[in-house]
């Protein structure tokens, strides 16, 4: 989220809240209370699956400053965050757009009904994001992505860019609203890497005049 | 326990009026083209036949085809020729037909 | 009155096509996509009789006066928090905190309250696939609180949240809101992000934003024209953790009604205007 999207952001809801936030005005509700809740709630659930019940430092800090963290925990963020990022270890990091289109119009994965699973993980990129002209249906939590590698002149630069943020967005934008897909193994390097090559190959879609 | 149709006329209405009257049943209008998760197809079953009849007369037909949603709404107007009862009357696929009977008053 | 029955007629196979006009702040500002989206809510809303959910609610008042289950008693004495049996306005006063079961109850937890402890039901047994899957019809305790809900209908969303057990849910279903958790990392706040946003062709309403909640939350339970049936409020929560890639959510948790909370409390002073209609 942008600097000034997330200014926004924390003014309308302090505004909204003020003296109205309840969470504050009791004691914060306790993380054991929170737990004790978020287990009972969830019987079914498979005991690999708890640790989904609980988010990381990083998600606990976004979730105490919805998401908006003063200038020292957005630096912890984006340094801890950014140490995760791995990379092909032949160094190429634009993939095939024909895949990475594919990986952006599909949200499977990782769904209770998406067990065993009978396909690779996509990427949903659709849900949020503009990317081609032609896809009417695409979502605007995020921004456009139309001519994302034109506009950037298809440097090589840019093209890491693009990988660093699919693989771990808050290592430059702590605290955004996109998830961690390299990081929480939402997606394989090689998927990344295609998703890549969708914003930054001239023949892409993406692209095209 | 499945709903009943739910018929609407207009509370009064003196003769020559020309009256909306709408009609709404549940039904899962399976069109025939759709899948189940394991790739079979989901088998056909639609109402294919509306018939409205008042005083035993035919006031309004229609076919209906896979285009049809679920739970259809059919509305259709007449001119009101007096008092009488209306009969509607749904056809399944296998000819099961679903009758409804409701009588108009006129003042 | 006899011209006023021609034009409806008249109109009757000609779709209303006046703009929605939901009143979301367009951040692109006069997006095509957004007015045709608009344009197709309205198609839908035209005529509110055409609304299969009415079916439900009908389904769900002979549901509630037609003695059932092992104790073959019909739901009349259930007490919705007006007193037994009292079923008009109850709805807009809930979720509550009830004594007998010691703990804040929303609609729906509160007649399968009913039903376990008035008709004899097995709780297990209604907790089991509570929700109806694409193309079923909502399910018994679905459509009792649909009629329950409809019997609201025109009042305001008015829970007080007096009671200190009904502060605490309000508390923890602000706090869950916010909570980034799962694979995605993704919070209700994720996607309720702000005013105007949407995921893929779903416009998602803004909650921290009062004036959004009071629009939206009235319209549940809805009836989805792409699911063909009735989704009830404890279904949209149980769909939303679907695709947050966390597990299914038990209907009556006191997560699920802490949220319910939240919403309604953010919703104050809306009208419930039930069944709604949604893609």
């Amino acid at each position: 989220m942008s600097k000034k999207r997330r200014m926004r952001f924390v003014l309308l809801t302090y505004s909204a809240f003020a003296g109205a936030s309840y969470a504050q005005q009791m004691e914060a509700t306790d993380e054991g209370r929170i737990e004790t809740a978020m287990h009972a709630a969830f019987p079914e659930a498979r005991p690999d699956w708890l640790s989904r019940l609980k988010g990381d430092q990083t998600m606990r800090a976004c979730s105490k400053y919805r998401d908006a963290p003063p200038a020292e925990v957005a630096r912890t963020i984006a340094a801890r965050e950014s140490a995760t990022i791995q990379y092909p270890p032949d160094g190429r990091l634009i993939g095939d757009w024909k895949k990475g289109e594919q990986l952006a119009q599909s949200g499977y994965g990782l769904r209770f009904t998406d067990y065993p699973p009978t396909r690779e993980n996509g990427g949903n990129c659709y849900a949020c994001h503009q990317l081609t002209k032609e896809e009417v249906s695409h979502g605007t939590v995020g921004p456009s992505l139309v001519q994302y590698g034109k506009i950037r002149r298809f440097s090589e630069a840019e093209a890491k860019v693009a990988y660093d943020k699919t693989y771990n967005s808050h290592a430059t934008s702590p605290c955004s609203l996109m998830p961690r897909f390299g990081t929480n193994g939402v997606l394989t390097i090689e998927q990344i890497r295609d998703i890549v090559g969708l914003l930054m190959s001239p023949e892409s879609p993406v692209n095209r005049p | 326990m499945s709903a009943k149709p739910r018929i609407r006329l207009p509370g009064s209405v003196t003769i020559g009026d020309v009256i909306e009257i709408k009609t709404l049943i549940a039904h899962p209008m399976e069109s025939g083209v759709r899948r189940n998760t394991d790739g079979t197809l989901v088998s056909r079953l639609l109402l294919h036949t509306f018939e409205a009849k008042f005083e035993g007369r035919e006031v309004f037909r229609a076919a209906l085809h896979t285009g049809t949603a679920a739970n259809p709404f059919i509305s259709f107007c007449m001119k009101v020729p007096g008092p009488g009862e209306f009969e509607f009357t749904w056809v399944e696929d296998g000819g099961a037909r679903t009758i409804e009977r409701v009588a108009l008053k006129v003042s | 009155m006899k011209n006023v029955r021609q034009k409806a007629c008249a109109a009757a196979f000609v779709f209303a096509s006046a703009f929605g006009g939901t009143g979301q702040a367009q951040q692109g500002g006069g997006d095509p996509i957004e007015r045709e989206l608009d344009t197709y809510r309205s198609m839908m809303k035209s005529d509110p009789w055409s609304n299969p959910g009415m079916l439900d609610v009908d389904r769900g008042e002979a549901l509630w006066k037609t003695p059932a289950g092992p104790s073959n008693v019909s739901l009349d004495q259930c007490d919705l928090g007006l007193g037994p049996g009292k079923v008009d306005g109850a709805f807009a006063t809930l979720p509550r905190y009830f004594v007998d079961a010691d703990r804040v109850m929303d609609v729906e937890a509160r007649i399968l309250w009913c039903m376990e402890k008035l008709q004899g039901f097995d709780r297990v047994k209604l907790l089991t696939r509570p929700h109806p899957s694409a193309g079923m019809p909502v399910k018994v305790l679905g459509a009792i609180a649909t009629y329950v809900a409809y019997r609201s209908n025109g009042r305001s969303f008015s829970a007080t949240f007096s009671h200190p057990k009904e502060r605490e849910a309000l508390a923890l279903g602000e706090t869950l809101f916010f909570r980034r958790t799962g694979p995605m990392d993704f919070a209700c706040s994720t996607c309720h992000a702000d005013s105007g946003k949407r995921i893929r062709l779903q416009p998602l309403p803004f909650f921290s934003k009062p004036d959004e909640a009071r629009k939206n939350l009235g319209e549940w339970p809805a009836y989805r024209v792409s699911t063909a049936h009735v989704m009830t409020m404890q279904h949209r929560i149980y769909d939303c953790f679907w695709q947050m890639r966390l597990p299914e959510v038990e209907l009556g948790s006191d997560v699920s009604i802490a949220l319910i909370s939240y919403l309604v409390k953010q919703a104050e002073g809306g009208q419930i205007n039930i069944p709604g209609m949604k893609r």
